[in-house]
Parts: C-alpha cells; structure tokens; sequence
C-alpha cells in the first residue's frame, strides 16, 4: 500500500504539469462546494442570533402577567415580582428579569422628542445577546445609579452629538416627572429596530414613570437551560398559581426560536447553490475521467514495463486508482484552502452576517464535505482508467 | 535442480481466418543458475515469443514450464507477477526506461514492487547498481540526456537491483552501435557472472550470441543446440569506464 502510495506520488510528480491543470475544475468546485456549507454555517449562526435577539436565547421561558379568571384584571406587579425572586431562588436561575415598555421624551439640542423605552433587568443583556457599539450594557451597579442608566440607539446618541461615554454624557428624560439620566451604552445601527429607542433599567423607570406607568406589569423571563425547560416551565407555572391562589390564570411558555419549530429559510438557497457545486464538481470529474483515460492509453507501454517488473494487476489498479485520488485530494485541499480563505475574509463575513457576536469558524463539517467530494471524484475518475491499466497484456505493452 | 526448465512447449496463436499459427514447436531447454545461453534467429523465428515464456509473461499452448521447480500452472496471477519481480531481470532491446523519471528512479523502480528492506533502502540499492554500471555521476539525468549506451546501462541497473536469478536480454545491443554494443554485452555478462545469475540473450547478432557459454538457434519455431564454445575466462573486476 506505501509502494503503490509512492508510486502515485511519483506519477503527480512528474505530470503534474497536465495533472494540475486537469484538476482545476475540481478544486474550483470543491472550493464552491466547501465555501457554500461554510457560509451557510455563517449565515445559519447570524440568523440564530437574530432570533435569539428576540425571543431570547434557548431555552427562554416567559411568565405572562397572571389574569384573575373572574375580572381580568392583572395580578399585583408588587405581589408577582415577589413571587419571581422566590422562583429565581428556589431554582437558582441566573439570569431573568422582567420585561415591559414605556416611553418618555429626551431633551436634544433642537427640541424634545419621544423615545420607546424598553424597560428590562440587567441579565436581559446576554439573555437577548444585545451588542453594543459603544460603552457597556447594564451591570447590578447600574441599579444602585441614583440618575437612571440608559442604553440608548444609535440615532438618539448621534442626535445628541455623540458624546464620549467616558464622560458619562447626561440627558434629561420627561416622564412624570423631569429626571437626569445617564447614557452608559449605545446600540449599533440596526435598521430593522425603532430609530428612537433606548433601554432602561427597572429601578431607573421607576424614578420616572407616572404611577400608571408603573402599576403595569411586566412579564417575566427565565434563561434555563434546554434539557430541563419542559420540567421547569410547568414547575414555574405551579409556583406561580401556588404563590398567587385560587383564580388566577398563569401562563408561563417557551418564547426562544427553537420551541417554534420554524425551518431554515436559508435552506433553498443552500440547495440551489450545493446543487450548483455538485454539478461543477460532476464536470470536473468527467474532464478528469476523460483526461485521465487519454493518459492510461499512452502509458500502456509503461504499465507493461511495471509489469514486467513484478507489479501486480491489483497493484496497477491500485497505483492508477491512487494517482486520481492524490491528485484530487490535492486539489481538494487547495479548493478548502480557498473556500476557507473567503469565508473568513472580513469582506465576505460583513457582507453575509454584519454584526455576528459570536466568531463562527470555519466549519469543520464544510472543510470534510470538500475532501470527501475531491475523494470520492479522484477514485470514481481513476476507476475507470485503472480498469484499462489492469486489462493490458504484458507483451503486447512492451512491444507498443 | 535446474532453475527454468521447459519441456515440450508450443506456443501458437489464432489466426482472424481461424486457422492457428505455429509460432514455437517443442522446446526443450534447461538452464541452469549461473548459465550464460544465448539464442539467436532471424526476424519472426519466435524468439520474442519465447523470451515471454522464459520471463513468465505468456503461457505456453502445450508443455510444461517449471520455473524453481514449481511448474507455471501453479504460479498464477499475483503470484507469477510477484515470482517474476523477485527473480527474473528484463534488459530490452529499446531500453523501456520510464520517460520524464531519472535514472535513479528508473532503476528503483523494481524495488517499489519489493517488500521489507529492499523496498524500505530502494534509493541506496538503486544509486550503487547504478555506481556497479558506471553511472554513479548521472544519477539524476533523465533518459532524453543520456546516450544509447547510457541508457542500456541504466536498463541493467534496473533489471539487476533486486538480485534475479534470471536475467533476459532480448537484443539488448540492438539499438547500439558495435563498439557500445560489446561494452554493453561485456558489462551484462561481468555483473552477471558476479551475482551468480543466469543469463539468457536473444539476438540476431552472432558475435553477440558467440559470448554466451552455451548457443541454441531458433529456425521456424524449432530451437536446436550449436557448437558448445570454450569456457570463457573469469570475470574480472567491472570497469566503470565503459564506452557510452
């Protein structure tokens, strides 16, 4: 096996002129082939984030403000935050907080103007995989902040004239009452959010918001991890219905992407595109069987000589078999090579999935699919050429 | 035990009308380990055809092929081929060295089929046969730069590296001039002598054929003993510089 391994590297070798060029198509093509799994492992991973932008990172559970059965009316916001410090002792969840809206006006330069509040506790943060673009997200000291901290947009900051955070640039908020507030973060530009929007923190709206606004109740969220979300969600529910009495309805749900069960929409796409490498690579093969079978005919006189010489018929199917299949493993590893090379390149990853949080390698699985595709094209290519090899005769060869 | 022996062999070959052609009748000939035979006929005589029968290359119609004492129906498939690599040496007339590979590449290349140490020290094996021949200064020359005479040598080199007990040489000066012909010749017969293998020359050339102990003619199929020649004096020391 070593022999017939040396053997087709000294073939490569001494063609590898005509070997190369033949293999183009094939690194091209695994290049394709490879560098589409690996952006879709790119764009799958940016997508994620996106959803986990919304509803929250797996397995996000969410308890829905509890309704009296009879009035409707909502449960005590006082009554329920105490019943969810006693859910987030009991099960020592480690992040969770409750979630409502608001709005309040910020004093610019040229005027006042509305803002969308989004009224959270610090875990809300990593639970919801907020970036930031300049400063920090809340941390627990930023509840003890006697002026409230803000993490406002992009528009607002840039309409205030960008202050630098270091300074620790102030607003004015209008609310039920006129309060100082401290811009501790900003969010990047992200088209699809409110130009105005800011985020706040719980004990920070209170300082501002009219009783009304306060008395709303916010829902609650609990970041658990997914093999025993099921058994939390209903032990949860249970707590609340238990902690609140007869009467009430509680509703805790999952709220994270993958309780919806929704598919990939990236994955037509991906199809089409695999669909188009495989068929690149299927013409690539063909050039290479055909190639490679205009070369055994010439080589006859030599294959007699290694004959003559004590090759064995399974070892010259062996060594033209392995001369395709080094040769497209080659070609394999410079189409990965490639394909690797773009997928990471900062042009194409900006231009797939701006903004992604977590750093996706390249993926493994992208890098195996292509150097099992040059493989599997070098020996399916070699077959047929190791066929005529076997079936020349000896005598015949030598005297070609 | 002689080490090749074929006893009462034909060789014939369909013909497109259906008829059959003769190309070898009854041979008989037994060759001994150390042998020097030469066999000499005109063009179409069979000699070719026989050379493949005594290198385990082709199968004869009829008769009996023992080679190490194992008859040819025993040796079939990889195991001939295997046989064949171990201890049959090719030299041909138009050398067949492998284009585009050195010389040194084209000796190893019988050692690539060897297992153990010969496959394992092929280079360092391959670079001294090459030194035996004289050519230990063009190593690395591929067969386009070497002449005729180079070229037969790296040829012997290559047929020699895995120590055969048989060495063929089918009109291994054919395509060389006299002079580098007789070197040629000179050269077989001396590292032959020196490994103790037996050495069979097809050729047409009867200068050539009268430096082998033992002299047969091939006429239409039929081989038939000549004169015995004298004993030719031992082999001395190889020259290394041989005419190229």
């Amino acid at each position: 096996m070593i022999g017939a391994f040396v053997e087709a590297w000294a073939e490569f070798r001494v063609h590898r002129a005509r070997v190369l060029l033949s293999l183009l198509g094939v690194a091209i093509a695994v290049a394709a082939l490879s560098g589409v799994v690996g952006v879709g492992a790119i764009a799958t991973q940016a997508q994620t984030e996106q959803l986990e932008r919304g509803g929250g990172r797996p397995a996000t559970l969410v308890l829905s403000p509890p309704v009296d059965s009879h009035s409707g009316e909502q449960a005590d916001p006082e009554a329920l935050a105490a019943v969810f410090d006693q859910i987030v002792e009991r099960y020592a969840i480690t992040h969770a907080g409750g979630v409502t809206w608001g709005d309040a006006r910020i004093q610019f330069a040229d005027g006042a103007d509305s803002v969308a509040l989004t009224v959270v506790a610090p875990a809300y943060g990593a639970m919801h995989r907020i970036q930031i673009a300049e400063g920090s997200w809340f941390s627990a000291r930023d509840e003890l902040r006697l002026s409230p901290a803000l993490v406002v947009s992009q528009a607002v900051w840039q309409r205030l004239g960008t202050p630098d955070l270091a300074t620790n640039p102030t607003v004015t908020l209008y609310g039920a009452q006129p309060t100082t507030a401290v811009i501790v973060g900003v969010l990047p530009a992200d088209p699809f959010a409110p130009s105005f929007q800011a985020y706040i923190l719980g004990s920070g709206y209170a300082a501002i918001a009219s009783s009304a606004q306060t008395a709303s109740v916010p829902m609650y969220e609990f970041w658990v991890p997914l093999d025993i979300a099921d058994t939390l969600q209903e032990r949860i529910r249970a707590e609340a219905a238990s902690a609140l009495g007869e009467g009430w309805v509680v509703d805790v749900q999952r709220q994270d992407y993958l309780a919806w069960g929704t598919s990939d929409p990236l994955e037509p796409i991906r199809i089409v595109l695999l669909a188009i490498a495989g068929l690149i690579l299927l013409l690539g093969a063909l050039s290479l069987v055909n190639i490679a079978l205009v070369t055994v005919r010439q080589r006859v006189r030599e294959i007699g000589i290694r004959r003559a010489f004590g090759a064995t018929a399974p070892r010259v199917f062996l060594a033209v078999m392995l001369e395709s299949v080094v040769a497209t493993v080659i070609a394999g590893v410079l189409g990965v090579v490639l394909a690797v090379i773009l997928v990471q390149s900062e042009w194409i990853r900006g231009y797939i999935a701006p903004g992604l949080e977590d750093a996706v390698p390249f993926p493994a699985e992208a890098a195996l699919i292509g150097l099992v595709a040059a493989t599997t094209v070098g020996a399916l290519a070699g077959l047929l050429p190791a066929l005529v090899a076997v079936r020349v005769k000896v005598i015949d060869a030598i005297r070609y | 035990m002689a080490l090749l022996s074929l006893e009462g062999v034909t060789r014939s070959v369909e013909l497109p009308d259906g008829g059959r052609l003769e190309i070898l009748r009854g041979i008989d000939l037994s060759v001994e380990a150390g042998d020097h035979l030469s066999i000499v006929g005109r063009s179409g005589s069979g000699k070719s055809t026989l050379l493949n029968l005594l290198g385990l290359l082709d199968t004869p119609t009829s008769g009996r092929i023992v080679f190490d004492g194992k008859p040819l129906e025993r040796l079939a498939g990889a195991r001939r081929d295997r046989a064949r690599g171990r201890d049959v040496g090719f030299v041909f007339q138009q050398f067949n060295l492998l284009p585009g590979r050195t010389a040194l590449e084209n000796a190893m290349t019988p050692l690539l089929y060897a297992g153990g140490r010969q496959f394992w020290r092929r280079e360092r094996i391959a670079t001294d046969m090459l030194e035996r021949v004289g050519l230990g200064h063009r190593l690395h020359s591929t067969p386009d730069r070497l002449s005729g005479g180079e070229q037969q040598r790296v040829a012997i080199a290559r047929a020699l590296v895995r120590g055969p007990r048989l060495i063929l040489a089918d009109e291994p000066t054919g395509a060389l001039d006299v002079e580098t012909g007789a070197a040629v010749m000179a050269l077989l017969d001396d590292v032959s002598n020196a490994s103790g293998a037996a050495l069979i020359t097809i050729t047409h050339d009867p200068s050539i054929a009268a430096m082998a102990r033992r002299r047969f003619r091939l006429d239409a199929g039929v081989l038939l003993p000549l004169d015995p020649v004298e004993p030719a004096e031992p082999a001395g020391p190889l020259e290394p510089g041989i005419p190229a």
